[in-house]
């Protein structure tokens, strides 16, 4: 029941494609600096590599700066409302498992208005590629704190601080057990491009927070974290855990079942956590996520974790197909008439 | 055994009333199955209350289920019952005031204890005063009949207990003269697991019948002899069915799969369980996070080129709002199925109401006109959820359809239509597959006739395209801010939808003879407006009748029809909706009956209304 993903078209675009075949017509309208362009750039840049058909790919977003991804790739699109946007991708996915389907969002359009889709596509491992866009701020609206804005932020609608608590995307995912969670950073080419590349191969929900810079709202949010400053973690699967300036520093679990930073020369490298992204059990995952609340202290980047979990639109998509095969194909006559009819002449 | 004579009747109102735990919904069901099988007409009117099980002989616990019967076609569920069976000093007290003077009282003695009676809030056994001299009181101990019927079964006294609503069901087959047979195969199907449960059910409902036949308390029992109905194959049906299966026979008469988002609500959840009881027709249901995601996991299949449809009540299509706005603005075909309760807010969710037709009219931001059907009878919702498909597809938008919890829940007699009589929609769905403008395809390039734009799906190559909820350049469909061009979409728009008028049937309407007064519904009304007028003209009362289907845009006759009449009367359930809407687009001066009360209209009280506007001409 899934032709309807078969129409003839015109033929489709010559393989290879080039980075260029996915950049729309669109003037890009983001503010000049801002981080959206590199990860646009660096999208742009993947999907010649996917081996997708361009009409395959469709990019679905909300509302936000972030949002207007779609307009901007020469793919198939949809801007939708704010915060239903993995709830959308979903009705698509679920429906034309052939397609191949991008959310790109922001920490409000995200973690605000749209908490409860983003957790529940993650919960069912909807076959969605998740691109979250955090800038710690909203942007379109000029300013005001955001769900991952720091506690005490000044904003225009918080002139004496913000007092609610931010969530942690990468927490959130894995508390919503999403089956592949990762953060990467808007301008670190080689290692967006890598978790970007892992994460459209995913089959389920593939989650990526990714560090944007505001650079008219929220300037600087993530220096502390980017490329060779001592801050970053970079996780890999298999690896024990470093980072530091001359990757001095490594995380270890204490008895007493916290993560310590610790000094590798202190207590060597056997001692230090082995990172496992294919763990069945989130626990360890969460606990890396939350060695730093927002990027000032060690923060760790990478894929924090990647699991098999059956597939939601595979799953709804196989009981048709069961049904079909335990009960006949439909007869919509005999529905109709149901098994209790009578004749009246 | 003394045999009992039978008197006929053409018409009878059974009401079942008793704790929601009693079963109350079952035996009417039961009742009315075997009374369609029997050739009568039949409507039914169930009516629950929103709790589960609220405390056993409360007043708010109390579950009704009342039928109406005849040998001639029928358009209600009867106003008043001819029987009421009480199983419960809770259910006679607060049904006994619909009941008129004469009417036959049939009560399960057993359950008028001190305790229940003191939680119906009697002072005095009602069984025992004056209080229902108006009334055959016919006291039975249904407790003790059924147990002492079920005394060689291994169940204990409650279990036993619980099969008494089978044995009123006996009794009241007897009293009507109705089959056995199709109650006890019924039975045995439905307890095929347990055949423990399956035997005492059925002694319990034998004995009841039995108990009819011998006691002194029945002088005789009553016949009603089969309606003539056109010929053909029939079947009972629910609004909530016919809906379902209307949906399931518009995608195999599209050539396009169906998917339903929905959120579980009452009065619309049957809908949801319905279809997703039908995979094998690839139907894929979804049951989102909440209302939101329902319509737009939707609208998302459609954007995929799936026949997609939300289905829902008032306070969810308040939650889907925004994304219908979405479907306006993207023009993607998408049904909104609003199956009706008493409102605001939670309202009364298991009590019928029209009360959302300004919400589908206007219950979005800016200007976004949706088309509106609704459903007349139970079985009519098979055929407004084709015509809404049908709409949808041709004009590529979200098309409402209502109906309400009457239509819902009641049930009637249904005539099985050959599938190739249903309309065929396939020439409806046209998908775009290649450039429309030169060499370049422009999303919103409409179609001139119908002012569609294309259904461009992914997965079509070289179709590459964006929507979204931004203003789009008429055309192109880029984003625009140009003043111009927001204006001519505003009404490109809007006329996409007016054209519709002319793709519909005009109204048509039922004349009388010197008719100066035209009575005109929408939706669920249609029964009792038709055997209002029914009644009316049968005591020499003059009176048009006309019932609308689509209510966005009107037929193009409707103006000229309102205003060939020297009054037009449009009784709805809401305080004026219709009426407002008739004023506002003839200027008109529609006179209005509005009551809420949660039920459907009686006879009677459309009949008064009618009078009522004959002696303003007069």
């Amino acid at each position: 029941m899934t032709d309807t993903s078969i129409r003839n078209g015109a033929a489709s675009a010559p393989l290879p494609l080039t980075k260029k075949d996915f950049s729309s017509d669109q003037e890009v309208r983001w503010c000049p600096g801002c981080g959206d362009y590199a990860i646009l750039a660096n999208v742009q840049g993947v999907m010649p590599t996917l081996g997708i058909p361009r009409e395959n790919l469709v990019f679905v977003s909300g509302i936000g700066c972030a949002a207007r991804f779609p307009y901007y790739m020469e793919t198939y699109g949809f801007h939708s409302i704010h915060g239903r946007a993995p709830a959308i991708a979903t009705g698509i996915s679920a429906t034309r498992p052939d397609l191949k389907v991008f959310v790109v969002t922001g920490d409000g359009d995200a973690l605000s208005i749209g908490g409860n889709h983003l957790i529940h596509a993650m919960r069912r491992n909807a076959n969605l590629t998740i691109l979250l866009f955090n800038n710690q701020i909203y942007g379109l609206t000029k300013g005001q704190y955001s769900p991952t804005s720091e506690l005490g932020k000044i904003t225009k609608s918080t002139p004496m601080g913000s007092l609610d608590h931010p969530f942690n995307p990468v927490s959130v995912a894995l508390g919503a057990e999403a089956t592949f969670v990762a953060r990467s950073i808007d301008n670190e080419r080689e290692h967006l491009t890598d978790m970007l590349t892992r994460a459209v191969s995913h089959e389920g929900t593939a989650f990526i927070e990714i560090y944007q810079n505001c650079n008219i709202f929220n300037d600087g949010a993530f220096d502390a974290v980017r490329k060779n400053r001592p801050q970053q973690i970079r996780l890999e699967h298999g690896q024990p855990i470093r980072f530091g300036a001359d990757d001095e520093l490594g995380v270890a679990l204490r008895r007493t079942g916290e993560l310590e930073i610790v000094d590798v020369d202190h207590v060597g490298e056997d001692a230090l956590l082995v990172h496992d992204a294919h763990r069945a059990d989130p626990g360890l995952a969460f606990m890396l996520s939350r060695l730093s609340h927002t990027p000032e202290g060690a923060t760790p980047i990478g894929l924090f974790r990647q699991v098999e979990r059956p597939v939601y639109g595979t799953q709804l998509n196989a009981q048709v197909d069961e049904a079909v095969a335990r009960r006949g194909a439909g007869d919509l006559a005999e529905l109709l008439a149901g098994p209790d009819s009578w004749t009246v002449n | 055994m003394t045999t009992k004579t039978v008197e006929q009747r053409d018409t009878v109102t059974i009401r079942f009333a008793g704790d929601s735990g009693d079963g109350m919904q079952l035996t009417g069901n039961r009742f009315t199955s075997v009374s369609a099988v029997l050739g009568n007409d039949v409507a039914t009117l169930p009516d629950f209350p929103a709790e589960i099980r609220a405390p056993a002989g409360s007043l708010p616990g109390v579950s009704g289920f009342q039928l109406h019967f005849a040998d001639h076609d029928i358009l209600t569920p009867g106003d008043a019952p001819d029987v009421l069976v009480a199983m419960n000093p809770a259910a006679l007290r607060t049904n006994v005031e619909d009941l008129e003077p004469g009417a036959t009282v049939i009560v399960n003695s057993d359950a008028f204890s001190a305790g229940n009676l003191r939680k119906a809030r009697y002072d005095t056994n009602p069984l025992d005063d004056a209080s229902l001299s108006a009334f055959n009181v016919v006291s039975v101990p249904l407790s003790t009949l059924t147990v002492g019927a079920l005394d060689d079964t291994g169940l204990n006294k409650k279990e036993k207990e619980r099969a008494k609503n089978m044995f009123a069901l006996g009794l009241m087959s007897w009293m009507f003269s109705r089959p056995t047979e199709p109650t006890i195969e019924w039975v045995r199907a439905k307890f095929a697991s347990q055949p423990e449960l399956a035997d005492a059910n059925i002694s319990a409902f034998t004995a009841g019948f039995a108990f009819g036949e011998t006691t002194e308390l029945f002088a005789h029992s009553y016949e009603v002899a089969p309606a003539a109905l056109p010929p053909g194959r029939y079947r009972q049906i629910t609004g909530n069915t016919a809906i379902a299966y209307g949906l399931v026979a518009a995608a195999e008469r599209s050539g396009l799969p169906l998917f339903l988002g929905g959120y579980p609500i009452t009065p619309a959840s049957d809908v949801l369980h319905e279809l997703a009881r039908l995979k094998h027709f690839g139907v894929r249901t979804f049951q989102a996070e909440d209302e939101i995601a329902g319509v737009g996991a939707a609208l998302g299949a459609a954007f995929a080129g799936i026949l997609a449809a939300t289905v829902t009540s008032g306070p969810g299509v308040a939650l889907k709002a925004e994304t219908i706005g979405l479907a306006v603005s993207v023009e993607l075909p998408l049904l909104v199925l609003n199956i009706q309760r008493g409102g605001p807010s939670t309202g009364l969710p298991t009590k019928t109401e029209q009360s959302d037709l300004l919400q589908a009219m206007y219950g979005r931001n800016g200007e976004a006109p949706v088309p509106i059907i609704a459903a007349a009878t139970p079985g009519d919702c098979f055929y407004a959820a084709i015509e809404a498909a049908r709409l949808a597809v041709t004009y590529r938008t979200p098309v409402f359809l209502l109906s309400d919890g009457y239509l819902a829940n009641g049930a009637e007699p249904w005539r099985v239509p050959a599938v190739d009589d249903l309309p065929d929609l396939t020439s409806a769905v046209q998908f775009a597959d290649g450039p429309n403008h030169g060499g370049e395809f422009w999303p919103f390039q409409r179609d001139p006739e119908t002012l569609a734009r294309p259904w461009a799906t992914p997965g079509t190559p070289g179709l590459e395209h964006r929507i979204g909820g931004l203003e789009k350049a008429d055309g192109t469909g880029d984003i625009s801010y140009d003043p111009d061009n927001h204006q001519r979409m505003t009404e490109l728009r809007a006329a996409k939808v007016a054209r519709i008028a002319e793709a519909i049937p005009a109204v048509e309407v039922d004349r009388a003879e010197d008719a100066r007064l035209l009575v005109l519904g929408w939706g669920s009304t249609y029964g009792p407006i038709r055997a209002a007028v029914r009644r009316a003209r049968a005591d020499g009362l003059p009176v048009a009748v006309a019932h609308l289907r689509h209510l966005n845009p009107f037929p193009a006759n409707l103006g000229e029809v309102l205003r060939s009449y020297d009054r037009v009367l449009v009784p709805e359930m809401n305080s004026g909706q219709l009426q407002r809407l008739l004023r506002a687009e003839y200027l008109v001066d529609v006179q209005g009956y509005h009551r809420v009360t949660g039920l459907p209209f009686t006879t009677a009280e459309l009949v008064d209304a009618i009078s009522h506007e004959l002696k303003g001409l007069s």
